[in-house]
């Protein structure tokens, strides 16, 4: 067993640190958005010269296509983020879209949608989820009608993140009426300035507005922008990539989360003394980092097993639902020690503010609702982790 | 990075699954528990003849020098499989003797401990709840007089580590005047605990004892989390199986919604778990830095969930599961045990929270 990288990969990473030295600044004062989005572009250009980013991406398509080497991946991970310096584009479903597009896009959908997707020249946004298609997505009935050489698309989507700001989007749609529901759907690439589509952003609990619903009327797809065969958009649409999969994303996340929250109890006063002094914060906090520390180690574990080609079991099946519950009980540790706080609206509270954790306390739900509900993760481990019957309810 | 299990580590979890489920057959744990304890002293030969007593003492000793990682792992499939007998105490005496020991101490007990041949139990818990080094009170240059309390396998046992004050150790062989060995009723059968008072006993000072007893300790923390987490995912295999089994409404419980999703937290609880001991051995292993951090966490949080598991598998049985002919109750006890035994959750958490430095 051994839990460091090596010094094979410590020589890596020190090349990929002084990478980032030379060619990133996290910020430079008085820069307008446009010389900030030119030296983003200058240094995912030059990393992918290097070799550190999509690097599961080919060459042809404006990649870096270096084999597959989870523990480098997760190194320039590591490192850009440390450096606050612009990594893969993953807006609007980035990362999702180019797997599909690399597995199952044809030669001229590849050369006109990957390079630009990989350099955010296209924005992206995901036409899943309908009102009456949440976790029964496979009932989704938005339907797209070949007429001539163009697809007609009538119907709604919802939950749209960033529909106002997306050039595309990559849509599942009817195309087989007749067809058994997964059979019937298609994968189509939808260009979101026209006129028949209308755009409604949505405002979540928090004030904000990020998602949207989607209206389709006799909006138009040129007939070749089917990705895969027609009929086959469900199977096409659970494509991810591959290359490196295995991270700790998730897991970096909620370490830094966690310490955030240890400071937030030591930032508290109650009765004039901290309340990371008091014995019951301590043991909430301690019970807590139980869960933190089982997840970390379960992650190396997961990572070691993928890095290395072995099947990483059933932990892959929990990950977001154990992520889920820490989430929460780290919102309902902060609760408890905003006191009055918790009355006040946080707004969009971001930084080092107190207000913050209210945010949190809201925004923590997210987890357990976006991407398949606590309830279906719980389904995915029944079904597969503990080979219960398959639900009797079609899935 | 290798955070992972190597073909050998396997074999001996797979050899040690086989031999305790050869020799407890169907029935051995109820046996156990009625108060045969023939399988028991089976069981103990078995595991001397396989060799895993002495997993973690020294070649030149007569163990397989291994580390504490494969100790963890032999004892997540005893927790996995309830094995009983003395091997909890066994192994840490063995430990407490090679790291704290003189080499004359080392070369007359570790040969027959690694073997089995001698058992030895550890002598740690004094009254309200003082399991550690700095409560210890029990002193004694060469004779020894005081209670110990929550000794596994006293009766057993050929010779006695017992934790001093200093926080050092000292042996006392079983057999000399002024021991005195009574049973507790103890929750768990399958590690019978005892009071043993020592008046004026013989005592052999361990030189190193201070130095080796924090190590000693945290090896138990991860030992006991290592059987935890192997009775937890017992308890979650065993449910779900039932479930499987079981027919109500003309069909399988598992068809119903609400029972798969109680099978899927018990397993959320007790997966994950996994890496934690693994890591906490691991890290004693090492002597990294944050191994006595990771041992306290991990004992608290793994008994803690895997006693929650160990209460909702019988709760998934419904009344079949309440019932003393059921296995389901022989589990729970065993993971009372672990949650109470070397200090609760709630002690070592505190620890973990000092340790951690907040």
């Amino acid at each position: 067993m051994d839990i460091s990288f090596g010094p094979e990969q410590d020589a890596f990473r020190e090349e990929v640190r002084a990478f980032l030295n030379e060619n990133w600044k996290a910020k430079v004062e008085g820069e307008s958005r446009p010389d900030r989005a030119k030296r983003e572009r200058r240094l995912r250009e030059l990393a992918v010269e290097r070799g550190y980013l999509y690097r599961g991406v080919p060459k042809a398509y404006g990649g870096s296509e270096q084999p597959a080497d989870a523990l480098r991946g997760e190194i320039i991970r590591e490192e850009f983020a440390r450096v606050r310096a612009p990594y893969e584009n993953a807006a609007g479903g980035a990362t999702q879209l180019l797997g599909t597009l690399l597995e199952w896009g044809n030669e001229e959908q590849k050369l006109k949608f990957v390079k630009p997707t990989l350099y955010g020249d296209i924005a992206w946004c995901q036409g899943y989820s309908e009102p009456n298609a949440g976790s029964d997505l496979a009932s989704l009935r938005t339907k797209a009608e070949l007429v001539g050489d163009e697809w007609v698309i009538n119907g709604q989507k919802i939950w749209t993140s960033g529909a106002f700001k997306a050039d595309y989007i990559f849509l599942l749609v009817r195309t087989e009426p007749g067809a058994p529901k997964h059979q019937g759907i298609s994968y189509l690439l939808v260009d979101m300035k026209q006129p028949g589509i209308t755009i409604r952003p949505l405002k979540q609990l928090t004030g904000a507005s990020e998602f949207c619903e989607v209206f389709f009327d006799n909006a138009k797809a040129p007939a070749d922008r089917l990705v895969g065969e027609r009929g086959r958009g469900w199977v096409v649409s659970r494509t991810t990539l591959k290359h490196e999969r295995a991270s700790m994303r998730g897991l970096n996340y909620q370490e830094a989360r966690f310490r955030d929250l240890v400071r937030l109890a030591k930032e508290t006063t109650r009765d004039g003394k901290p309340a990371i002094e008091d014995p019951a914060v301590r043991q909430r906090i301690a019970a807590l980092e139980g869960f933190i520390a089982a997840m970390r180690y379960s992650a190396y574990r997961q990572f070691s097993m993928e890095a290395s080609g072995e099947e990483p079991g059933s932990f892959s099946l929990m990950r977001k639902l154990y992520s889920s519950n820490i989430a929460a009980e780290m919102a309902a540790i902060a609760r408890d020690l905003l006191g009055d706080d918790f009355l006040l609206s946080p707004g969009e509270a971001e930084g080092k503010s107190r207000l913050k954790w209210a945010h949190t306390y809201l925004t923590s739900l997210i987890l357990a609702i976006a991407g398949g509900s606590s309830n279906i993760q719980r389904n995915i481990i029944a079904e597969r982790g503990l080979g219960l019957p398959r639900d009797r309810i079609e899935p | 990075m290798k955070f992972s299990l190597t073909h050998e580590q396997l074999s001996i979890q797979d050899a040690v699954q086989d031999v305790v489920k050869g020799t407890l057959g169907e029935r051995g744990l109820h046996e156990i528990y009625d108060g045969d304890r023939e399988k028991e002293a089976q069981l103990w030969r078995e595991l001397g003849a396989l060799g895993v007593l002495g997993a973690a003492i020294p070649e030149e000793h007569g163990g397989l020098g291994l580390g504490l990682l494969d100790l963890a792992l032999i004892s997540e499939v005893l927790g996995y499989t309830c094995a009983p007998g003395p091997f909890l105490g066994h192994v840490l005496s063995a430990l407490a003797i090679e790291l704290g020991g003189d080499d004359k101490q080392r070369a007359e007990w570790l040969p027959k401990l690694a073997s089995g041949e001698a058992i030895a139990a550890i002598a740690l818990a004094e009254t309200d709840g003082h399991w550690l080094p700095e409560q210890w009170t029990l002193s004694g240059k060469d004779k020894l007089s005081g209670v110990k309390n929550h000794v596994v396998c006293a009766d057993q046992a050929a010779l006695f580590v017992v934790g001093l004050a200093g926080g050092g150790f000292g042996l006392v062989d079983a057999k000399a005047p002024g021991v005195l060995i009574e049973a507790l009723e103890g929750i768990d059968r399958t590690r019978p605990v005892f009071r043993v008072s020592f008046d004026n006993a013989p005592l052999s000072i361990l030189p190193k004892g201070a130095a080796a007893a924090p190590r000693v300790i945290d090896a138990g923390l991860a030992l006991i989390a290592a059987d935890g987490f192997g009775g937890g995912r017992s308890c979650v295999e065993r449910a779900s199986e039932y479930a499987k089994q079981r027919e109500q409404f003309g069909q399988a419980i598992a068809n119903f919604q609400g029972l798969r999703h109680q099978l899927a937290n018990m397993a959320l609880d007790v997966e994950p778990c996994r890496g934690l001991y693994w890591f906490a051995a691991h890290a004693w292993d090492k002597e990294d830095d944050g191994a006595r951090h990771a041992a306290a966490l991990a004992k608290a949080h793994i008994t803690d969930r895997c006693l929650q598991v160990a209460r909702d598998h019988i709760e998934a049985h419904g009344g079949i599961g309440f019932t003393w002919e059921y296995d389901a109750h022989i589990w729970m006890k065993r993971a009372m045990f672990n949650f109470a035994w070397l200090g609760g959750v709630r002690e070592h958490r505190a620890r973990a929270a000092d340790l951690a430095a907040w």
